[in-house]
This record gives C-alpha cells, sequence and structure tokens, in this order.
C-alpha cells in the first residue's frame, strides 16, 4: 500500500514474510539443480545433504543429453514454437488490420464471432482436429503440432485494438503512394505493430513451449517430441530411479524460457499481464 | 462521382475478404467446426477408426451421470478449483502487498514469484515427484528432521489431490500476483491523501477504504481466471498420478483424454468435453461481466 513508508518494524516484517515465500517458491528449483549435481549414491541415501560431496554434474547432464535425443527435442521445441509463431503473425495480423481499418459488410459479425471464440479452451476442439488428422494422415507430424494453432482469436483481437489507435492519415499517405493494402499490411502496420508483437510473441512461446496436452495426443515418433513430451520420456525411460540425470534433463527443458525471462524479467511479465486476459 | 465512390468500396471490401479470408478458414477448420463436431459425436456410438456411427441421443450422458468414474471426476475437479482459487488469489494478493508496500528488493521478489509461471509445468511435476518422494524426497527428509513421519503423498488416497492443489498453487501463485500488481499501480495515489485526511491512520484502514473497493473488480476478474486455469488441470495429473491411487485424482481433462485417447470411445469422451465446455463457458462469460465492471471503475 502506498501513501506512507513503512516503520522499520513493518519493513522487517514485510522482508520476512516475503523471503519465506520466496524460499517456497525457489525451493523446487534449486532442488532440481543440486540434485542434477550429485552422484547417484549420494541421491540414495535417505539423509538430508544439500551440496553434493562428489561433483557429478558431467556425468548427468552427458546422460541427459544422450540417453535420448535431448538436443532434438529442443530443435524440435524451437522449430514447433517458431513455426506457430510465424503462421500466427502471418495468417492473423491481415485479419486484425481488415477489422481495424477496412470499411465492409459483415465487419461487426466477424468481430462478434472472434470475441465468442475467444471463449473456446483448445482442449474442447481437441477430438474433432485429432479425427480431422486420422482422417487426413497428418498424425504423428510436424503439421499436427503446428496447424491447430495457426488461429489465434486471441492474437486478432489484440493486434485489431492496437491498429484501431494507428492514426488513418498513416495509411491514407501510403494510399496515395500507391501502396495496395497488402502492401500496408506488411510494409506500414507490421513495423507499427511491433511492440504489440513482441507481447503476443512472449505469450504464444511460452505457451507452446511449455505445451503438453496436445503433443502427447498427436505424437508418437520420438523424432518429433517436444521438451516437455522429451522430458516425460526421459522420466519413464528411466523407471524414474536415476535422479541427478533427469532432475539435469528437467534444467534443461526450462532453462530456454526461464534463462529468456531472468534476462528480460520487465518484458516477459508486461507480456503475460498484458496478455492476461486469455485463460 | 458516385461510380468512383462505389468502385472505391468494393475495392476495399475485396482485400478486407482476401486479408480476412484465411483466419476466417481456418477459425471454422479449427474452432467453430469442432466445437459443433464435438456436440454431435457426444450424441453417437462413435469410436475412432470404426466403420459407422449410430446415434444414440443422450445415452452417453446417461451412462456418464450413473457412472462411479465420471462422479469422482467432476467431484475431484471442483474440489481441485475450490482449494486452488482462494489459496492463489489471495496469497497472490497478499504478495502483491507486500512487495507494493516497500522499495527494496521489490524486482528480486517479483521475479522469484513469477519463476514458477515460466517454467514448463512438466519439468517441474517431475521434480515435486522427486521431492514427495516418500524415503528420498526433500520433504519427508525435512519433516523427518522435526520427528514428523511423512505421508507417501501422491500414493496416498488421502493426499493424492490436495497434494497436486499444492503444485498448482506454487504454480500460479506468481501470475496473479502480477496482475494484482497492475492492478495496484493503477490506484490513483491522490485516493490515499483524500482517505488520510478523512481519517484512514493505520494502514488497515488505507486497505479497506481504498485499496480493496479499488481492487474489488480486478480481484474479480482474476478469480475468474484462476477458476478456469484450474479446471483446465491435467498436465500433473496424466504424469504423477494417472488419476490415482483409486480414482482419487481423476479429473474432467483427464477423463475425457483416458477415454478418448486411451479407449477411443470417442462418443462418450465428446459428451465429457461438453460437460467440461458448459463449466469453463459459464466462466467465461463470468469473466466477460468482470472485465466490464473493470472498465466502469476504471
Amino acid at each position: 500500500m502506498r501513501g506512507r513508508p513503512l516503520g522499520p518494524v513493518g519493513a522487517l516484517l514485510r522482508h520476512a514474510v516475503l523471503m519465506t515465500g520466496a524460499l517456497l517458491m525457489v525451493t523446487p528449483f534449486a532442488w532440481m539443480i543440486l540434485t542434477s549435481l550429485k552422484p547417484q549414491a549420494e541421491i540414495l541415501v535417505a539423509e538430508l545433504h544439500f551440496l553434493p560431496t562428489r561433483w557429478a554434474a558431467v556425468e548427468n547432464y552427458t546422460m541427459a543429453m544422450t540417453r535420448v535425443p535431448m538436443l532434438r527435442f529442443l530443435v524440435n521445441g524451437v522449430v514447433v514454437t517458431s513455426a506457430i509463431f510465424v503462421l500466427q503473425v502471418v495468417v492473423n495480423l491481415p485479419c486484425a488490420y481488415a477489422l481495424a481499418k477496412l470499411r465492409f459488410r459483415g465487419r461487426g459479425v466477424l468481430f462478434a464471432v472472434i470475441l465468442l471464440c475467444l471463449l473456446i479452451p483448445h482442449h474442447a476442439t481437441a477430438i474433432p482436429i485429432y479425427i480431422l488428422f486420422y482422417q487426413m494422415g497428418i498424425l504423428d507430424t510436424y503439421s499436427a503440432l503446428v496447424l491447430p494453432f495457426t488461429i489465434s482469436v486471441f492474437g486478432i483481437f489484440l493486434m485489431r485494438q492496437f491498429f484501431m489507435t494507428v492514426p488513418n492519415d498513416l495509411i491514407d499517405a501510403a494510399r496515395v503512394d500507391g501502396l495496395g493494402e497488402f502492401g500496408i499490411v506488411w510494409r506500414i502496420m507490421l513495423p507499427t505493430a511491433i511492440p504489440a508483437l513482441i507481447a503476443f510473441g512472449i505469450f504464444s512461446v511460452v505457451a507452446h513451449w511449455n505445451d503438453y496436452f496436445w503433443p502427447l495426443i498427436v505424437v508418437g515418433s520420438h523424432e518429433l517430441y517436444t521438451p516437455p513430451l522429451g522430458v516425460a520420456f526421459f522420466r519413464l525411460n528411466d523407471q524414474g530411479t536415476e535422479y541427478g540425470p533427469l532432475m539435469a534433463a528437467a534444467t534443461i527443458v526450462i532453462l530456454p524460457l526461464v534463462g529468456a525471462f531472468l534476462l528480460a524479467q520487465r518484458r516477459f511479465i508486461e507480456g503475460i499481464t498484458f496478455t492476461g486476459m486469455k485463460n | 462521382m458516385a461510380e468512383g465512390l462505389r468502385r472505391r468500396r468494393l475495392a476495399e471490401a475485396l482485400a478486407a475478404l482476401s486479408l480476412s479470408g484465411p483466419a476466417v478458414f481456418l477459425m471454422i477448420l479449427f474452432l467453430i467446426g469442432p466445437l459443433v463436431v464435438v456436440a454431435l459425436l457426444s450424441l453417437t456410438d462413435y469410436q475412432l477408426g470404426a466403420a459407422s456411427l449410430r446415434y444414440v441421443g443422450l445415452g452417453n450422458y446417461v451412462e456418464m451421470f450413473a457412472d462411479r468414474v465420471f462422479q469422482r471426476s467432476i467431484q475431484n475437479t471442483l474440489v481441485y478449483v475450490a482449494v486452488v482459487v482462494p489459496a492463489s488469489v489471495g496469497l497472490g494478493l497478499g504478495a502483491a502487498l507486500l512487495i507494493e508496500a516497500g522499495a527494496s528488493l521489490r524486482a528480486f521478489y517479483r521475479a522469484v514469484y513469477f519463476l514458477p509461471v515460466m517454467a514448463t509445468l512438466i519439468a517441474m511435476a517431475i521434480v515435486w515427484e522427486f521431492m514427495l518422494h516418500p524415503t528420498l524426497g526433500l520433504i519427508n527428509l525435512t519433516l523427518r528432521e522435526f520427528g514428523i513421519e511423512g505421508y507417501n503423498w501422491l500414493q496416498d488416497r488421502r493426499t493424492a489431490l490436495f497434494t497436486l492443489c499444492a503444485i498448482g498453487i506454487w504454480q500460479s501463485v506468481g501470475f496473479n500476483m502480477v496482475l494484482f500488481m497492475a492492478g495496484l499501480t493503477a490506484i490513483p495515489g491522490d485516493l490515499y491523501e483524500a482517505a488520510a485526511v478523512d481519517g484512514a491512520r493505520t494502514s488497515i484502514d488505507r486497505f479497506r477504504t481504498v485499496t480493496w473497493p479499488m481492487l474489488g473488480p480486478v480481484t474479480l476478474f482474476v478469480v475468474v481466471i484462476t477458476a478456469i486455469r484450474s479446471f483446465q488441470i491435467f498436465d500433473t495429473v496424466q504424469i504423477l498420478t494417472k488419476g490415482g491411487p483409486n480414482r482419487a485424482t481423476e479429473v474432467l481433462l483427464y477423463t475425457m483424454y483416458s477415454e478418448g485417447f486411451s479407449f477411443f470411445r470417442t462418443g462418450y469422451a465428446a459428451a465429457v468435453t461438453v460437460v467440461f465446455l458448459v463449466f469453463v463457458l459459464a466462466l467465461s462469460l463470468a469473466k466477460t461481466w468482470a472485465i466490464n465492471r473493470r472498465v466502469h471503475y476504471a
């Protein structure tokens, strides 16, 4: 609460409570990393030891990378999340521009339908899309992982709101210069929309890097596993006893996003709050 | 002149059609179409891969509501939501208020509390599983230092669901915290001065007269989105408990998943989906209402 600074006792209490909470929040991360540095023998003794007496980082991380094709899983994660994001921009940005800046019949209806579609959780459409992909013969492909997410009504909504604030003069000037509507979308609107796109991109990449439900359903071959499927597969493969390598694998999977977050906290938090409307 | 205007209008409409066409097509293919299909499938006995299907009316729904597994599934999902929502919203609000109350270490606390939101839940669920291990896990080892005998948290019928609740709370507090922080910074500072003039002295006074009334709509909004997210609990169940032990952690999406994608009873799974959808849509409508209220206040 603002208005008045806390007294010394208040400030101390604030730190005491927040530090306790912070400790609870980081414990799983700390334990994961500490375990990933310990040899099997030290993990299997049922006693509390925080630091390893013998460091086994190299063994554990090597095993995490080689026992299963972890690098492949990470590459898959990058390929799938970036394909989703690029296609989301290609599909949804022009539609958002049309809704914000062009006059046509049915615009109001289209926008209303988009608002209604915002309410549909993606789990609800899983069965029919699965059947569709089964009929098309594209289950267990990259396409199956990417295609359902190319449409993002949330992306359309977000970018439309953004484009509404772009002055019409800018577009009229471009038209006078002889630019067609496609040219306007990609040469004028896309660059102005960069801040909104970054926020949406963070939201999209975080959601799809972490997604487990859809890849679990449509993918069967290990070559197509995304990082969450990969770490789950590693656990199964090990019968869950080789904790050192398993924790190393978990660390590897969360590292890209957590690392990016720690480097650009403000952007990530803004992106997620800004897009917090969805789900 | 009128002719030129009409032609321009037509050109604009054609441009709009070609610009929005792909999105509209995909929206029908992946959102609206599947929604209609799932509702229709729930009235059939379709099994994936079967050559034909038969209309069975409300047969799936009758079977479902009489099924003990489904009853447990609804019940567990509601318990999960009822535990996670108040805890996660309350702790998120508390963290936001405390962090904003002082200047030091603000960014540090915010980052630490937000960390679990970013981290891949499946990976962290595996870490939790190890921490909850009955003999080797950090939690039971710590409890033993204090002379307390821990449970086999994930395999004990009494504790399994609540253990998943705890993981869910841990994961979502930071998200609610940043939403509340955004709400707090939107409160105009002169309101606090006005309250001070009116005799609000303690922090509690200020909270009661200014912060809480101003945060009301945000709180409503946060409650609803936390409820929607909690209804979608799946990852931790699928990897840690598979709905067990003895159905103690069977939840709606897991029932849908196992009926639809393990047993391939597609029609029945579609009926489960419809029930899930009804819950989430009801909450979403409440959310829309909450957003509108927030706009009125702000």
